[in-house]
Formats: structure tokens, sequence, C-alpha cells
């Protein structure tokens, strides 16, 4: 069907192409023609004239652009530093639509006012040293408020502090999923490194490490509100990005270090489910997902879910196969759920031994894997030094 | 060297060359117009595949998973069976595309055009100073653009890890099938690339600096001649760091070193190597990638400066800021490259140093926006297809380059990063503009190129079409980036959260088959004008500078006869003490005639 479509849109194309050449063919018909291929006036009037339309139209697609999609945008950002990284892409956007709308309007205007005709000649004009400061001091002083700005900002968000009292919890990707460890009561993850890894233990946290003890491994991330999370990840194959959109946060998850990101959740999911941005943004996607979903019925396919909305984390850095759907739930808690939450879960050392418990019916299995973890502790490998 | 030392040597050699074989004169030419028509030829050629692939991947997105014969019939059973894109195939499209486009494109293809065909004739030079070279440099770019078609054929399928081939990813061909061979014939192929572009860099570089005719200063180089030359130091400052890169990577896959890799547990197994980083080979690559872009850019503004004065009739305004401004922005670029790794887990130090040092960028690229705006203010605009396409690249370079402003910022690069919101950038101030500019160049000298006018009308054509369709292409992207959807995702249905961006994706496609088909009318206007254009004049549009006093039948060594000398800068156009409009470079100053510029 869309390739149909497509077909179409195409022999469309090429006829309006056919009548375009025909009446740009015409147009000539009046003027001397002599067949030169280069710009007669004629021509100069009505492209100087499509330069104005031209003007038109990107001063109306712009327009057009912010009411039909801004709505799209990412709104209300849900961590405490998310509203500084908004106030100064907000003064940014200004600053751009404003130089935005003189320069282009300059551009094609002057395109329109001083497009060719043969009795005239232009203005020889060929240097002026305070227009050129001018357009040099302006830039650079605008420039200097936003660099310091910016700066400011980078170093509040970026620079963690490490005496901080903030909930430490550790990223991990692999291709192509996320898993998250928390560092639990002692707040400091447990030693890890990919040599490690080892049935259960997938993310190689070395169990030999006292701070190992109480880490906890959940699939599924739960902060809480109004507390500092101080993420450390870590990726066990390739690149990854862990990218918290609406918390306006993302770092790349690097094999071989332990890179850092922190932030403070400010909306709890609930919370956030109820701003009238998102239950607007939500009614409208479920109406389209309704929409698709009849088609799909029709099709003899079932039904689409309607949408509720999660905080998300995406892999955001090219990362292989099924990159496209590497993601994890995020869900911020008040602080009391997101106790009760966390004391439910067991611990990373209780799951192995409820792994291993089983293995005395089973001797053999059991014997060897304790040989495998001896040997690959014997390697000596620097390990990823976790605080 | 004395010019008519240099007349004489070439002379005899011009005598030898009437002799010309079919393969010496066509196939292995060292002739650097010959030359400069096989880089854009060539060039041509990679941009159709270049643009066809984005135009299946754009399909891929606004129809996710839906079936198209065209996939079929292109991509062959294995990558798209029942006309369904694969994954894996569409990351080697993007990847593909990427690399044709900033490589065989907009720097072989464009630098290599017009570097080519301009340096000699503008200076007033017989040849380039190594003709040899000119011809090996061409003919390495021909081999590596072989050798990445070729990688297309491979089993398990081209390099899939992005144009910037990040490791481990490009590393391990566990992690992607695109990493086994054919990213071995990407490594190779780039190898070459490099190679035969540092030749043609050194050639030009010193084709500038020695053999520049009698009188032709330094400061009456036409600005096209600048750019090149400052593109040629780029590029032999920043190459050398790609190969390197690449030569590492190439130890890391086939060696077993690790300069690149370490820690990693992939396929059910934890492998050897130990110690080395992947944001090393980042910033390797982006030593290169950045200047990169610059080395797309320059060019295009040195043509599209020449092509704006000539069709003004007017001087280009403030030729020596012009100037200024590109050796700033030459500087500037090789020390930004941070900005491409804010997020990337370096220190956020160094992120600060490279916010401040990406956003004084905006300064002379200010100063040039503002000076061809000024140069066309009182002007009498010829609108031939070179100016529309000039006039379309300051506007999509101001576009494009005033969200660098956000994306050069750390903190705002935080969520932006991998966006949309960096496609649409990118594409408007590098690729589209430097697009625009290859345009404008070869609609300004095809004339020189092949002795034949092309068809304004279907010029006209072309470029009002392209111009709406790359803004309908790129303005949208910029919103769903906001959005926060992530590139290189093969589709975005895993994510209801994104389902509203989804009527914006297929508008984008529309936009962008639409465009990619009206460059058919860019292209059949070029083919079917090299043997049926219109013969051309002499100097057709009126022009100062040097290449227009040759004459139009090509000739080994350029001039018939002595090699014009030059009195005056290149841009006296309408100059009040002279009648005519223009007044060529190789025209004596009048007696008690004053410089009426800086």
């Amino acid at each position: 069907m869309t390739s149909l479509l497509v077909i179409i849109v195409l022999v469309l194309l090429a006829v309006a192409l056919w009548q375009l050449t025909k009446i740009f063919d015409l147009t000539q018909v009046g003027a001397n023609s002599d067949d030169s291929q280069v710009a007669s006036d004629n021509d100069n009037n009505i492209q100087g004239y499509l330069m104005f339309g031209f003007l038109a139209f990107i001063y109306i697609f712009t327009i057009y652009g912010l009411l039909k999609w801004g709505p799209l945008v990412l709104h209300t950002p849900a961590s405490e530093h998310g509203s500084l990284v908004d106030s100064l892409m907000n003064i940014t956007w200004v600053l751009i639509f404003v130089v935005q709308f003189i320069t282009q309007g300059l551009l094609y205007y002057f395109s329109f006012k001083y497009k060719g005709d043969k009795d005239k000649k232009a203005l020889y004009f060929a240097d002026n040293n305070r227009l050129e400061a001018l357009w040099s001091v302006i830039p650079a002083v605008v420039l200097a408020g936003l660099i310091l700005y910016g700066l400011y900002a980078w170093n509040n968000i970026m620079f963690v502090d490490e005496d901080e009292d903030t909930i430490v919890i550790e990223l991990y990707a692999q291709q192509f999923k996320w898993t998250a460890r928390y560092a639990g009561p002692d707040n400091v993850l447990g030693k890890a490194n990919v040599r490690l890894i080892e049935g259960i233990n997938t993310l190689g946290v070395d169990m030999s490490d006292p701070y190992s003890q109480d880490d906890i491994v959940v699939s599924e991330l739960h902060i809480p509100k109004g507390k500092k999370v101080h993420f450390k990840m870590r990726s066990q194959d390739v690149l990854h990005s862990a990218y918290m959109p609406h918390f306006r946060a993302q770092m790349n998850c690097v094999p071989g270090m332990v890179t850092e990101f922190a932030f403070t959740p400010v909306y709890t999911t609930s919370e956030y489910r109820e701003l009238p941005y998102m239950v607007e943004k939500v009614a409208h996607i479920n109406s389209i997902r309704s929409k698709k979903s009849v088609d799909l019925v029709a099709k003899g396919e079932t039904a689409l879910d309607p949408y509720t909305f999660d905080y998300l984390l995406l892999c955001n850095k090219i990362c292989g196969t099924s990159h496209y759907n590497m993601q994890m739930k995020i869900v911020v808690d008040t602080p009391e759920d997101y106790k009760k939450w966390l004391s439910e879960k067991a611990t990373l050392a209780q799951d192995i031994k409820a792994a291993v418990a089983p293995a005395p019916t089973e001797g053999a299995a059991g014997s060897t894997d304790t040989t495998k973890v001896d040997t690959t502790a014997k390697v000596e490998a620097p390990k990823v030094a976790m605080k | 060297m004395s010019a008519e030392g240099h007349d004489h040597g070439q002379d005899h050699e011009h005598e030898h060359h009437h002799k010309d074989t079919f393969i010496t004169k066509y196939i292995f030419s060292i002739d650097h117009k010959m030359i400069a028509k096989q880089y854009l030829i060539t060039g041509i050629i990679m941009g159709v595949i270049g643009i066809a692939m984005s135009l299946l991947f754009r399909m891929q997105l606004a129809w996710p998973e839906e079936s198209f014969k065209i996939f079929n019939v292109l991509l062959g059973d294995k990558f798209a069976p029942d006309g369904v894109m694969t994954n894996d195939v569409y990351l080697a499209l993007v990847t593909i595309h990427g690399t044709i486009m900033v490589f065989f494109v907009l720097t072989a293809g464009l630098s290599g055009t017009f570097s080519n065909l301009l340096i000699p004739l503008q200076i007033g030079a017989r040849d380039m100073a190594s003709g040899f070279m000119n011809m090996v440099s061409y003919w390495l770019f021909f081999l590596s653009a072989v050798i990445m078609l070729s990688s297309l054929f491979v089993e398990a399928g081209p390099a899939s890890s992005g144009w910037t081939i990040y490791p481990p990813l490009s590393a391990l061909p566990q992690a992607i099938p695109g990493s086994g061979t054919g990213m071995t014939l990407w490594l190779v192929s780039m190898a070459i690339f490099i190679a035969s572009s540092l030749m043609g860099s050194l050639n030009y570089i010193v084709t500038v600096i020695n053999l520049r005719t009698k009188g032709m200063s330094m400061t009456r180089l036409p600005l096209t001649i600048w750019t090149f030359f400052v593109t040629a130091v780029i590029g032999v400052i920043s190459f050398p760091v790609l190969l390197s890169a690449a030569l590492l990577l190439i130890f890391d896959r086939s060696f077993g070193t690790s300069f690149f890799l370490s820690d990693i547990y992939i396929a059910g197994e934890v492998l050897h190597y130990q110690g080395g980083s992947p944001v090393l080979f980042e910033h390797l690559f982006w030593f290169l990638g950045h200047p990169e872009v610059y080395i797309v850019i320059l060019p295009a503004m040195g043509l599209v400066s020449e092509i704006m004065a000539t069709n003004s009739r007017k001087p280009i305004f403030g030729y020596r800021a012009m100037i200024m401004s590109v050796l700033a922005i030459a500087f500037l670029s090789t020390i930004v490259w941070g900005h491409h790794m804010f997020v990337s887990g370096m220190n956020p130090f160094l992120g600060s140093v490279f916010t401040f040092t990406t956003l004084l960028i905006a300064i002379p690229s200010a100063v040039k926006a503002f000076n061809w705006i000024t140069t066309l203010w009182k002007g009498n605009l010829q609108f031939n297809p070179a100016m529309l396409f000039s006039i379309g690249m300051v506007s999509t370079f101001i576009t494009g380059g005033l969200t660098g402003i956000i994306l050069g910022d750390s903190t705002l690069d935080i969520n932006v990063h991998d966006t949309y919101f960096v496609i649409a950038h990118f594409h408007l101030v590098m690729g589209i503009s430097a697009l625009y500019g290859m345009f404008a160049g070869i609609y300004h000298w095809f004339p020189k190129m092949y002795g034949r006018m092309l068809n304004k009308n279907l010029g006209y054509i072309h470029f009002w079409v392209t111009a709406v369709c790359a803004y309908g292409v790129f303005f949208p992207m910029h919103f769903i980036g906001l959005a926060g959807l992530p590139r290189r995702y093969y589709t975005n249905t895993s994510f209801p959260l994104f389902d509203d961006l989804q009527n914006v994706n297929v508008l984008i496609t529309v936009f962008a088959l639409v465009g990619g088909a009206f460059q058919l009318v860019f292209l059949y206007n070029f083919f079917s004008s090299i043997f049926y254009g219109k013969k051309a004049v002499q100097n057709p549009w009126r022009s100062t500078t040097l290449e227009w006093t040759t004459p139009v039948e090509h000739i080994h060594g350029n001039w018939p006869g002595e090699i014009p000398h030059v009195y005056r800068w290149p841009y006296d156009y309408s100059n009040p003490n002279y009648d005519v409009d223009f007044v060529p470079q190789n025209v004596p100053m009048k007696e008690g005639e004053e410089v009426l510029h800086h």
C-alpha cells in the first residue's frame, strides 16, 4: 500500500517537474531569450521574488513547527539540576530565534531587494573595520555570558562531592539489557570485574570483598524522591550510554572503567504522571495507539496495550543489533516506598547461596564451579576498584 | 621560481602531451583538470549511492518493519527477507551512508574536484607541483572507494558500528556481524583513503606556496584558494591521527593488542584484553573527526565567497576579515574535538575547556555569515543557479550553526547528545551546506570543466525543490531530538513514549524521498550537458579570476602562451574607476589608479 503511495508521489512529481520546466521555458519567451544559460534580468526578477517567497516559507514553517511539534519536546525536568539545564536551554533558544530571524531575514530580503538589473551598477563596498568589529564583539560578549552560565551549571552537575550523603547505585550495561546493583546498608559497592562473572553472579561482583555482602542486584530501577542518587556505571562488552531524558541525565558506560552521574529526582512516578503536560501527552499517544489498534485488529493481530507513563533508561550509544530496544524502567518512589521495596529484595550473597544450596545433591557440578572461581581469582586481574 | 623558466619547461612537456593516448589522457592522466573531473564523477557516483542508502533507511524509519519490494531488490533475501529490512542492515546502511558522504563525497569529491581544478588555474600555474603524485592520489582514492563498496558484498555485511567506528563494537565480530570482514575492509579502505588525501593535500600546499604567477601575492589570492590551502593544512595535521587510530584498531582486532580494549565479557567468555580504553580511541578519532567537518565546509565557504562576489557584481565584503576568520576557524577546529565526548566518561574538567573553545568558533563563523550578507547589500545580484546554491548555503549554515551553540555547551549537550537533534544540526551545518557549496561550484565551473553550459532552468528547479526539502527533512528533526529520540535506532516502536513522533518521521521521509528524487534532475542536467549543453564562451559569468583567461578547450599547461601576470586583487567588481563592472586580475592598474580596498 505504502509502496503504491510512494510510486504515485513519484509519478506526480515527475509530472510537476515537466510542468515547471515548461513554465520556466514560457517565461523566457517574452524576454530577449539569448539561450546563453546565463541569468537574464527576467530570471533575476523571478528568482528574486522566489527568494522572498522562500523567506516566508522559512518563517511560516518555523512557526508551524513550533505550534505543531513544540508540544512533543521534553517538558518539566524530573530532576533538581534539570531546571538549571532547561533555563539555560530556554535562554539559548531565545537567542537563537532572534539571530535566526534577523539573519535569514536580511539574507533573503537583500536577495530580493537587490535582484539584478542590467541598467544598475553595484556599490563598490569592500570593507569596513567598524562593521567587522561590531559583529565580532557582539557575539563574543553574548557567548561569554553563555559560556559562564554553561560552565557554572556543568560544574554543579558533574562534580559529585564524595562526602555528600547519596545513594550509590551501580548501572551495569551489557548487550542488550540493563541491571542495577544497590550498595546496600553500608552504601559502598563491592569490587567487581568481568573476570569474576560466574553463574548467577552476572555482574562479576567480587564476593570475597566485605563490601559486596550486602549488595543487591535488580533489573528494575527504583529511586527515592528528594535524595541524591549517585550512579556508577560499568559495561561488560561494548560502549553503551545510560540516557535518562526526563532527568536530563546521560553518561556513557565504558568497558574497563567506571563512569559517574548523579542527580536528585523531584517528582515520583505517580506525581509526574499527573502533570498536566504528561496527562495530555499520554492521552495523545493513546489516541494514536487505539487508532493503530483498530487497523491491527482488522488484520487479525492483537491490539496495542494502552500506554501509561514511566521514566525510562535508554541506551543511547550504538551497541549492536538490538540497540533500539535496550531499556529499563525507572520508578521514582516516595522515600518510604523505596525503603520498603529495597528491604524486600534479597542480597546477591543470599541469591548465590540459594543457587548453590541445592548443589550438594549434584556434588560434582558444584565442585568444578568452585575451582573455576579459584582459577579466575588467581589471574589477579587489575580489578575495577569500586568504592 | 621565475615564471619564465617555469614556462619553458612546461611548453616542452606540453608538446608531448598532444600525443596522448586514450589511457594517458582519460585514465592515468596527470593533467589537473582531468583529475578534477575524475574526482567529480567518482564523487557524484558515491553521492548517488550514499543518498540512496539514506532514503532506504528513512523509509524504514517512517514505516518500520513494513515490507517494500525495493528493499528486497536492492538488499537481497539475506538482508531484507520478504522485503523487510533487518536491523543489522539498517545499522550497516547508516554506517556506510555516513562514511561515504563525509569522506568520499564531501572530502574527496568536493576538495578533490575543486582544489585540483582551481588551484593551478586561479594562481596562474601550468599544473600541480607534482602531476604524478596527483594522479596517484586520485587512483588511491578510487581504490579506497572500490574497497569500501566491495565491503557491501561480504557475507556478514559491511561495517555497521556507525561511521565513528567506536571500539569495542567495531573491534569484536562477536558484538555485531559487521565487525568481521566488513570492518576490516572499512579500515583498509580508510587507510588508503588517508594516504590519498595526504598526497593531495601536500600537493595543494606546495603548489599554492611555490607556483603562484608573477604578482599573485598571498593577499591577491581568491578566497577559494585560501580555503583550499587552509583545508589542506588541517588535513595534513589531522588525518595522520586517524590513520594511527585505524592502525591501532587493526592491531587490536588482528594481533591481540589492547590499545582500546579492556575487561570484556562477551558471548559467554572473558576476553584477554586489559588496560586499553575506548575513550582513547574517541580522542584520536575526533582529533581528526572534528577538523574533518571543517575540511568539508571550508572549501564550500571558499566556493560560495567567490560565487557570491561574482554574481553580486561586488567585492566580497571584508576580504581580509574573511581570511582571518578562515585561519581562526582552522586553528580552533583542532582544539575542540572533545565536544563530541562530553558524556564519554572523560574528566568533566576537560568538558569545561572544550565548551569554552567550542563556543569561540561562533565568533569567526558569525563574521563570515555577516560578511556574506553584507556582500549582497546594494549588489546587482545575478541569480544564476550557482548563486542560488550559494545563498542557500549561507542560509543552512546559519540555521545549522546556531544549534551548535546548544551542542557545544556541555550542560545542554547532556540531554541532546546522540539524539536526532545532533543529526539535524550537523546535516544542516556541514552536510547540506557543503553539498550546496559543491553544487554551487559545479554550476559555476561546469563551463570551465566541460566547455559547455548547464541548463539554467533545470538548475532553478533543482535548487528550489532541494531547498524546500532540505528544510523539510532537517527542521522537524530538531523537535524529535528534543523529545529525546536517540539516533541509530532501527525502529522506535519499542517505546510507546515515542509513538507521537511517528507522524513527524513520515513527513521527514516524504521530504527526503522528494528531495532525493529531484537530484535526478541534476544528474540528467549534468550528464546530458557534458555532451549536448550549449557551448560556453570564455568567461560566461564575467568573472575576474585567472581561470577564465584560459581557452575554453582544455590544453595541457592551461595557457597557450605566457602565463598572465597579476596586477590587482580578485574582487574588482563594479570598481568606480572603470565603466565595465568587472576588471580581471591580469589587467594592469591604470596610471594613478588607487587601490580601493584593504
